[in-house]
């Protein structure tokens, strides 16, 4: 058995880390927060000079053709450091949807620019104040071109191109919009997570390229989004240790009632709680990352348990993390509300919990047919 | 990243699974389990098979040969605990021994008394136990008061022990006494082993909230142990029964009784509100929870193994498991017994067969956040042994033993 990531991934996560670290990415999120831009540049130009766009892309579209589980432990670190850069939506779900379902040309198009960081994509699906189903999407391609509105799309105004979900007929296909191009209408939309930026996207007979085929769009959409929630479920996997471990610290600092309040098991039972919620989200994420870098049968479930335990997991770190610090959790100055922040950013990012505890439970329904 | 056996591990799996299909029936599936007919036909059929692992050399796997074990590795008795939970064979009565009372043996005591007593133990034929606990010592367990009075060569046992699990089919025990009241807690504790069937020793069982009675109280009059039976100095009590704490903590691990597949499938057949359970989303919502508890300590025991693989300690995951495993096994049954409406109060022995697994969980899990650490006491040695946060202030320290108020007021 060996159920663990190899010495040289471990190695690549420290170094991962320590570059992090180095570079303050969570003082950067923090200015991103308060500042205009809508992302650090000069960070993700460092991230790209590190390799890690490039990580599981394959050598013959110019990536380092290292494999998912390199990626899982970048994903930790940029989670654990709350980086404000478009890493996600141009990894996790961009580079995924182009390196899995596209064309040759599209591949050979768009890949080497997105290991390089020269392009940045993202993925425009949501609509209304209700996730989206095969019936309920309006966006639509008819004629050559697209029509419809999407809204929420992180990293929407920086992005280069999306691939945005819309119906044909009576399918729900993917297809590529250049972001720049005629008939895209962007306008910036202000989030609870102003560390990462967000933008509603409207399409007037905007041109497209189509990414796989309509008839199994819908089977493919959910296939790119298990593959990258398993990538989501490290990030928030990593906020949520961090969140723990500043809640862990404040409290051994803490004097209150002539005594270290770490030591008042109400305070060290709630620590205890968090690092249960962490465990058993890291042990789910490791599952999910060995049904990714396999691409094993058992991904749906993998990915769905890894992304719902990863979930809780920050979600419980990051609102007990404010608790622990008491007033001062409460406050602007201290970094505690960033990681809640962007908790409910990762949260919201590719479906709700609600979501995908029923994906989780279609998906053992299926496993267990009789 | 794989779950694959290395060569050694494989062949070191299928030795043993030869083994045991030649010695033992296989399971024909997850509810053919060995039940006996009755406490005590239950020992000799555990007797007889360990006889059959010792002759064999699979009994004790991880003590050294010398003593009738096997010496492996951590590993091979992960190994070995899959393959065997593929057969059908008896267990229960010999933990508390070659778990907890063996290791401690092994320390402590000479070499003429391990020659004496530890291949017994190993080969089932004497059972042992252990007298800790006490009415007044839970949680707290160097609160003990039991007295032990040296008089020449012999000491002298008065008090009482709690929970003592098999004392009255135990042939010996190992007992910690306080033999010096006037220290500090912690100090003048004394550590010995003893022959169950000396005069003053009283067995009393404990009935328990389902009824049953796993485990029993100790009375202890003028007890005789003689000096050579102590094991470890007097006044280091403590710090020999810290061997057997630490044993107790990695042998408790995860609660049996219904988990995620016993819940999912229940929804899946059980009507709720005119249509399926599994249909309802508050019911699919829930049973992803406790999917996701259940994945995440099999794959935390998977981490774990793959450390003693490669031939490393465990990390601090082995510790959750007990405290998430007797939550969810006590939220599912509850949950079992609900999806059953009314009829759900019903007892096990009236309730459907293939159901009262629910209502045998209702009493067991309550029992189970309790024994071998309660979850308060396990969420401690979390944060304090994994996450390095300090002790709670003590209002016993450094106090002699016998001027600190215990027990209940």
């Amino acid at each position: 058995m060996n159920f663990e990531f190899s010495a040289d991934q471990m190695q690549l996560k420290d170094i991962a880390r320590k570059f992090l670290e180095k570079e303050d990415a969570v003082k950067r999120a923090r200015t991103v927060l308060e500042g205009e831009a809508s992302y650090d540049e000069d960070l993700w130009k460092l991230i790209i000079e590190m390799g890690f766009t490039a990580t599981a892309i394959p050598e013959e579209y110019d990536g380092l053709g290292l494999g998912y589980l390199e990626l899982c432990v970048i994903a930790e670190e940029l989670g654990r450091s709350i980086a404000p850069t478009p890493f996600s939506s141009s990894v996790y779900l961009a580079t995924e949807f182009i390196l899995k379902l596209g064309s040759d040309e599209l591949k050979q198009k768009y890949l080497p620019k997105l290991a390089s960081g020269s392009m940045i994509g993202t993925f425009a699906h949501t609509e209304g104040n209700t996730a989206p189903t095969q019936n309920n999407i309006t966006c639509e391609v008819k004629d050559g071109v697209l029509n419809g509105r999407k809204i929420v799309v992180t990293d929407g105004d920086i992005a280069d191109f999306a691939i945005v979900s819309a119906k044909e007929g009576s399918n729900i296909g993917l297809y590529l919009l250049d972001l720049k191009s005629e008939g895209v209408e962007i306008k910036p939309q202000i989030t609870l997570d102003p560390s990462r930026s967000h933008a509603a996207l409207s399409f007037t007979n905007a041109k497209f390229q189509s990414i796989g085929s309509a008839s199994d769009g819908w089977e493919n959409l959910q296939y790119i989004l298990n593959r990258a929630a398993v990538l989501f479920a490290f990030e928030q996997l990593g906020g949520a240790e961090a969140s723990m471990n500043m809640a862990k610290d404040y409290a051994m600092g803490r004097f209150a009632f002539g005594r270290s309040i770490a030591s008042f098991q109400a305070i060290k039972h709630k620590l205890a709680d968090m690092f249960v919620a962490v465990e058993l989200a890291r042990s789910n994420c490791y599952y999910g990352a060995w049904a990714l870098s396999t691409d094993a049968p058992e991904l749906a479930t993998a990915a769905a348990t890894a992304r719902v335990s990863a979930s809780q997991a920050f979600h419980e770190c990051s609102k007990e993390n404010i608790q622990t610090h008491g007033g001062m959790g409460f406050t602007w100055e201290f970094d505690c509300h960033l990681y809640y922040k962007r908790c409910r950013q990762l949260a919201a990012n590719i479906g709700s919990q609600s979501i995908w505890k029923n994906k989780l439970i279609s998906s053992l329904e299926k496993a267990n047919q009789l | 990243m794989d779950f694959n056996d290395t060569l050694e591990e494989a062949s070191f799996r299928k030795e043993a699974y030869n083994w045991l299909k030649d010695n033992a029936p296989l399971r024909e599936g997850s509810k053919d389990n060995w039940k006996a007919a009755s406490e005590e036909e239950g020992l000799k059929e555990v007797k007889i098979w360990q006889d059959k692992l010792y002759e064999s050399g699979w009994a004790c796997m991880h003590w050294p040969k010398e003593f009738g074990g096997r010496a492996s590795t951590p590993i091979e008795r992960v190994i070995w605990g899959q393959e065997i939970s593929k057969f059908k064979v008896p267990g229960g009565y010999l933990e508390i021994g070659q778990g907890m009372a063996g290791p401690v043996m092994m320390m402590y005591a000479t070499e003429e008394q391990k020659e004496r007593h530890l291949p017994a133990m190993a080969r089932g034929e004497e059972i042992w136990c252990q007298l800790f606990s006490e009415p007044a010592a839970g949680s707290d367990v160097a609160g003990i008061k039991t007295k032990s009075v040296l008089e020449g060569d012999t000491w002298t046992i008065n008090g009482q022990k709690i929970w003592t699990s098999g004392a009255h089919f135990s042939d010996w025990g190992i007992l910690v006494t306080r033999s010096d009241p006037s220290a500090p807690k912690h100090k003048g504790l004394t550590f010995f082993f003893l022959d169950m069937k000396s005069p003053g020793i009283e067995v009393r069982p404990i009935k328990q909230i389902s009824g049953g009675a796993n485990f029993n109280e100790v009375y202890f009059t003028d007890v005789k142990i003689p000096d050579s039976q102590r094991l470890g100095a007097v006044g280091d009590g403590w710090k020999v029964s810290l061997t057997t704490l630490m044993n107790e903590r990695l042998a408790v691990g995860d609660a049996g009784g219904p988990d995620f597949d016993e819940a999912f499938n229940l929804a899946r057949g059980q009507d709720l509100n005119g249509s399926l359970a599994i249909e309802n989303g508050a019911v699919r919502e829930q049973l992803a929870t406790w999917y996701c508890q259940q994945s995440g300590l099999k794959y935390s025991k998977y981490r774990n193994i793959s450390a003693l693989s490669r031939g490393e300690t465990p990390g601090p995951q082995s510790s959750i498991t007990k405290i998430v495993s007797a939550n969810k096994l006590q939220e599912i049954a509850n949950y079992g017994m609900d999806l059953m409406d009314a009829a759900g109060i019903l007892r096990e022995d009236e309730a459907a067969a293939d159901q009262s697994v629910y209502q045998y969980a209702f009493y067991g899990s309550a029992g189970l956040r309790i024994a071998g650490g309660t979850d308060e006491i396990l969420k401690n040695i979390i944060s304090e042994q994994v996450l390095g946060m300090p002790q709670d202030m003590r209002a016993d320290k450094g106090i002699p033993f016998n001027e600190i108020p215990s027990g209940n007021k």
